[in-house]
């Protein structure tokens, strides 16, 4: 009765100091370090807002709560590949581990604060129809048809419910000149390229306005 | 003769002039510029006030007056300040303040300026700190209720920096004192030394 134990124990005595110190090396040589983490989301989180639900800031600076993981990865290597131009967001994507980036990713989309609002309610009717029936005398799609009904996103294709109507506004009139920039390396962006350039500022405003309300 | 003309010429416009200036100052401003300076440009160790945001003042009234902000000279000066005015009467003083052209301070230090540009431009991606201009603007003349913060003064940036990490004004939420209590006090003196020399609308 006695024997099997001790044969057992003396085999853990010897088994445990290596798988400790397999667990030390892995942990500081491979995935992203729990504070290493924390205090990078405490870095992102000081200009996208404590729940990543955006800010206000001189510039409009997104939410990321309820992201899709793919599609802020997707981001953070375009700002390091200049495919998409931020020179503020090429520094930080360039301080952020690769085995971090989907810690951090994997953190904003399980947040789901409210909306920040403040954009002009009026225009939120006009908004919802283009974004559920697009504009076909315009040419232009639906935004349902790609962002999903609520608007959630899907892979690299970006949740839009929630953001910020200035950054909403910004990121579309600017569109040609911000995204899809490294003709060697074409991406996701090019998709809604045709669709930016054929809505018009008003058509822009009521869109954002709508998507600005979503939950 | 013609000398005494022009200083009678000279006493007359003088006293003109500060007859309109005294018209467009209201005792209430008064009440404000013997501490804030002539053209509310600041006066040690009063900010300021030339230039900055309306709806930054308003709130910094509105904190004085509810004791949120804390730190030692608010203590002493605004809250005493700040006791009285109505709501009409911050808006309008921070109005009023908010259309004075600013002057910068200009009184950093001219060599570490250079290092608080970077600092306020790229931030410290390594060290987790933000880059300021993100909020405060390319001028940092600010926004909305985002201070302007360039061009005022050296002494008072720096106290204001060192403050947050010293857990004043808590209240004011994130994330300044997050950012700033985390920043070296060499790193402190750069950015203010930086904003001190930033002229702009």
């Amino acid at each position: 009765m006695h024997r099997p134990s001790r044969r057992y124990s003396r085999k853990a005595a010897s088994v445990t100091p290596l798988l400790l110190a397999t667990i030390i090396v892995a942990a500081l040589t491979g995935a992203a370090r729990a504070d290493d983490v924390q205090g990078k989301l405490g870095y992102c989180k000081d200009c996208h807002g404590v729940a990543a639900q955006g800010y206000r800031g001189y510039f409009p600076i997104p939410r990321l709560a309820g992201q899709q993981p793919e599609y802020l990865e997707n981001q953070l290597r375009a700002f390091i590949e200049r495919r998409r131009t931020n020179n503020i967001m090429f520094n930080v994507a360039h301080a952020l581990k690769p085995s971090m980036v989907s810690a951090l990713a994997a953190d904003f989309q399980a947040l789901n604060p409210p909306p920040i609002g403040g954009a002009p309610k009026e225009r939120v009717a006009e908004g919802r129809k283009i974004f559920q029936d697009g504009v076909p005398d315009a040419n232009i799609a639906a935004c349902a048809a790609c962002h999903g009904p609520e608007a959630t996103g899907r892979g690299e294709i970006p949740r839009l419910a929630g953001q910020l109507y200035p950054y909403m506004i910004k990121t579309l009139v600017n569109w040609g000149h911000e995204r899809g920039q490294s003709p060697s390396k074409p991406d996701t962006s090019a998709i809604m390229s045709p669709v930016a350039h054929s809505l018009n500022k008003s058509q822009i405003e009521a869109v954002a306005a709508y998507v600005s309300y979503l939950k | 003769m013609s000398r005494i003309w022009k200083e009678i010429a000279i006493v007359v416009l003088l006293s003109f002039a500060s007859t309109v200036a005294a018209q467009a100052e209201t005792l209430a401003v008064r009440n404000c510029t013997w501490c804030h300076g002539n053209g509310a440009q600041g006066y040690s160790p009063a900010p300021a006030l030339a230039g900055q945001r309306s709806e930054y003042i308003f709130n910094q009234l509105r904190a004085f007056n509810l004791h949120q902000r804390d730190n030692p000279f608010s203590k002493q000066y605004m809250w005493a300040a700040a006791a009285h005015l109505s709501p009409q009467s911050a808006h309008d003083l921070a109005l009023y303040f908010s259309t004075l052209p600013p002057r910068p301070a200009n009184d950093g230090d001219r060599e570490s300026a250079a290092i608080g540009q970077t600092i306020y431009q790229q931030g410290m991606p390594d060290d987790n700190i933000v880059a300021c201009v993100v909020c405060h603007g390319p001028n940092a003349e600010g926004t909305g209720p985002i201070p302007r913060l360039g061009g005022l003064s050296y002494v008072y940036l720096k106290r204001r920096l060192e403050q947050w990490g010293q857990g004043y004004h808590l209240a004011a939420g994130p994330p300044m004192p997050d950012i700033a209590s985390r920043l070296s006090s060499g790193q402190v003196q750069a950015l203010a030394s930086y904003l001190s020399f930033i002229n702009g609308r």
